[in-house]
């Protein structure tokens, strides 16, 4: 069949930073099929050196605002691990419920502020204040909670003030763990709210399937969002753990001569992080109330269709609520401290790696023996789904096409299945060429 | 309510990390709706689809200028924009993001090779100002919401913000926070611009001037200071006090 099509879209609307998307296809032949980056790069790594490690995730934080807690627990991580130190218990829970929150926080602008509007027909959300005013009074209400929760463990959710090196410069008590738990009770029947919203809208998903691997933290004991080890999941079921140390042979970026931002493969062509990426990764450590939502949508062992991590990101909203309540309860048990901050034990090289609302997030500083950074490194979610989304792109193009859609119909396509990977695009903190094609 | 005569608002976005605009979904559903009732969102590019090319009343631009190729959009946004906010420190000094323009090698340290391709093009981060007029400047890092409403309203109102131009040593006093210094530790409140209600000396952490400084800030002083009674090498002391505010600095690029 000829046909031609001209598909360019500059600066994405709904996602966080600037993408293009450009299809060109002349007589039925694809010519071009492009997700570009032209974010305007801002020189992190070069900026840390030179800093005191008390400020260097002061300065990462500011990569990215949606992700800055993730950005902060990091780089804490990496720098503990570099100046040898290992946080108390306290610590290590206050940081999985801070976690948590940001998870949630952004689940939830995301689900309802970027994507849903997609689902209900709508540009934005604004309209959807006049014909879904519960909807969105829901969504706002959530967000709140969120900044709420995340700024009584983090001190604030953009940019935290509490998450130091070696423990935490101030922690809730004991009333004000109670008031948050009081206050996840209570969100509980929007959350179910939200599912059903979401369940009357799951026939608006496209169908589309491209087996790939998936990478997620991953451990043990639990749903991995704060810890672990990094972990792979194959079409096959087969799965692989790295040491987090080992990030840059699992990212393996690299640069493709015809690509516009650095991509990264580890086993296969591609991979993808995110929400979709952990529950693929650790489906049966999600808490019970969680996999009765993903089982609802068809979610169980591993999902091949990107435009289900949207609802990825609605069973994590559950599983950060559920699995937050059992932490709240321990620490109301144990009671809360101000403990002092640990101090270095030694001055060398450390990595860390959180799950930041769009996946596996890598930091990696080196400190001399004043305890100056030498140098830092970060891999970012963004850019391990590039690859995966030009990818997706290559065998959606072709589909669509086969399916005779109009050119909106493919721009739509396109643009969803951009805003379900969810980009964090200023976080992406290394690019490459961009050439717009007008 | 929707009446036809609502100022038109539109949001922008540069180099930046976007924090300061995730900051206007926190504020809950009252707050927010009641917002809408009063303007209308005609561009915003993370939360809408819809773009204008009409007359705006109110535009407010966040991000550094970083690079030649955005002049055309910024001048374009001036010419359709009544008035305009640069919110966040990154579009009101530049912030953080000024850190590199005191660097001469920060494209080969993180580009290597790739560092002389045209689309990794940036130059020293400048103010939104620094390229086209700003009538209102929003500053902090993040800006804090309730001062963005509160500008916000006064110019829907006619009325002229304020905006401190007091210390933050003042805020920590008004809410009785025990000084840094007193607690063993280095602070930058003393020059730092106030009005963010200094949150971070009452979390346990030095202010960061994260608001840039005061006018005519006695930076020699503050150095001095951060050396004396904070304990900084004179190295650590400098750095630190251009931490937000690389561009306000007597030896600024």
């Amino acid at each position: 069949m000829s046909r031609n099509v001209n598909i360019n879209i500059e600066h994405l609307t709904r996602v966080e930073g600037h993408g293009n998307i450009i299809v060109n296809i002349s007589d039925g032949v694809i010519e071009k099929c492009q997700w570009q980056v032209p974010e305007a790069p801002r020189f992190f790594e070069s900026m840390v050196r030179g800093r005191h490690y008390s400020e260097v995730a002061r300065i990462t934080s500011r990569i990215c605002g949606i992700c800055s807690i993730g950005h902060t627990l990091a780089s804490v991580k990496a720098s503990e691990d570099a100046l040898g130190i290992v946080v108390s218990e306290q610590t290590f829970k206050l940081r999985q419920l801070l976690k948590h929150a940001e998870n949630f926080d952004s689940n939830v602008l995301h689900v309802y502020i970027l994507a849903a509007p997609d689902l209900l027909g709508a540009k934005s959300v604004f309209p959807l204040i006049k014909s879904n005013a519960d909807v969105v009074k829901r969504a706002l209400s959530l967000k709140r909670l969120a900044h709420e929760w995340g700024s009584l463990i983090g001190g604030r959710t953009t940019h935290p003030t509490t998450v130091v090196p070696g423990g935490f410069s101030k922690v809730p008590s004991r009333q004000e763990l109670k008031e948050l738990k009081n206050k996840l009770l209570a969100a509980i029947p929007e959350l179910d709210a939200t599912v059903e919203t979401l369940l009357s809208l799951a026939d608006k998903i496209p169908v589309f399937d491209r087996p790939t691997e998936y990478i997620a933290l991953s451990n043990d004991q639990e749903y991995a969002i704060y810890d672990g080890q990094i972990q792979s999941i194959l079409p096959d079921g087969n799965k692989t753990r790295y040491a987090v140390s080992d990030y840059l042979k699992v990212s393996n970026e690299y640069v493709s001569e015809w690509s516009t931002a650095k991509y990264c493969k580890n086993q296969m062509a591609s991979y993808m992080v995110g929400a979709l990426a952990r529950i693929n990764n650790n489906y049966e450590q999600l808490c019970p109330q969680a996999r009765q939502i993903a089982e609802k949508f068809g979610l169980s062992g591993i999902t091949n269709n990107p435009y289900m991590n949207t609802i990825a990101q609605l069973v994590e909203l559950v599983n950060d609520v559920h699995v937050s309540l059992t932490l709240i309860e321990q620490l109301i048990e144990s009671g809360t401290e101000k403990e002092p901050l640990l101090e270095p034990t030694r001055f060398g090289k450390g990595s860390g790696a959180v799950e930041v609302p769009r996946g596996i997030l890598f930091h990696e500083y080196s400190y001399d023996q004043e305890g100056m950074c030498t140098g830092g490194n970060y891999v970012i979610p963004t850019n391990q789904n590039h690859a995966n989304i030009q990818y997706d792109f290559e065998k959606l193009v072709p589909e669509l096409l086969q399916q005779n859609s109009t050119e909106t119909e493919m721009e739509l396509a396109l643009e969803m299945l951009v805003r379900a990977y969810d980009p964090c695009i200023s976080c992406s903190a290394h690019y490459l060429s961009v050439k717009f094609v007008k | 309510m929707l009446s036809p005569s609502k100022p038109k608002v539109a949001f922008f976005d540069f180099a930046c990390c976007e924090g300061c605009q995730i900051e206007l979904t926190n504020y809950g559903d009252s707050a927010f709706l009641e917002l809408m009732q009063h303007v209308e969102i005609v561009e915003f590019r993370e939360a809408m689809s819809e773009k204008t090319n009409e007359p705006i009343d109110i535009a407010c631009i966040e991000g550094s200028f970083t690079r030649e190729a955005d002049r055309k959009r910024l001048e374009n946004i001036r010419a359709r924009s009544k008035t305009i906010i640069s919110y966040g420190q990154c579009a009101s000094t530049a912030g953080i993001n000024a850190l590199k323009n005191h660097q001469n090698d920060y494209k080969a340290f993180v580009y290597g090779q790739d560092a002389h391709m045209p689309h990794l093009d940036s130059s020293f981060a400048k103010p939104i100002s620094e390229v086209i007029k700003v009538d209102y400047q929003i500053f902090g890092c993040p800006m804090n919401k309730y001062e963005f409403l509160d500008i916000l309203s006064h110019l829907l109102h006619g009325k002229e913000p304020v905006i401190p131009n007091y210390p933050v040593c003042v805020e920590c006093k008004r809410n009785e926070t025990v000084c840094r210094y007193l607690a063993g530790d280095h602070c930058l409140g003393m020059l730092a611009r106030a009005g963010c209600g200094a949150p971070c000396p009452a979390d346990g952490i030095p202010c960061e001037a994260c608001r840039g400084f005061i006018d005519n800030p006695n930076q020699e002083a503050l150095e001095k200071v951060l050396v004396e009674n904070g304990g900084l090498s004179k190295t650590r002391a400098k750095e630190r006090s251009m931490m937000f505010n690389a561009n306000e600095r007597s030896d600024a690029s």
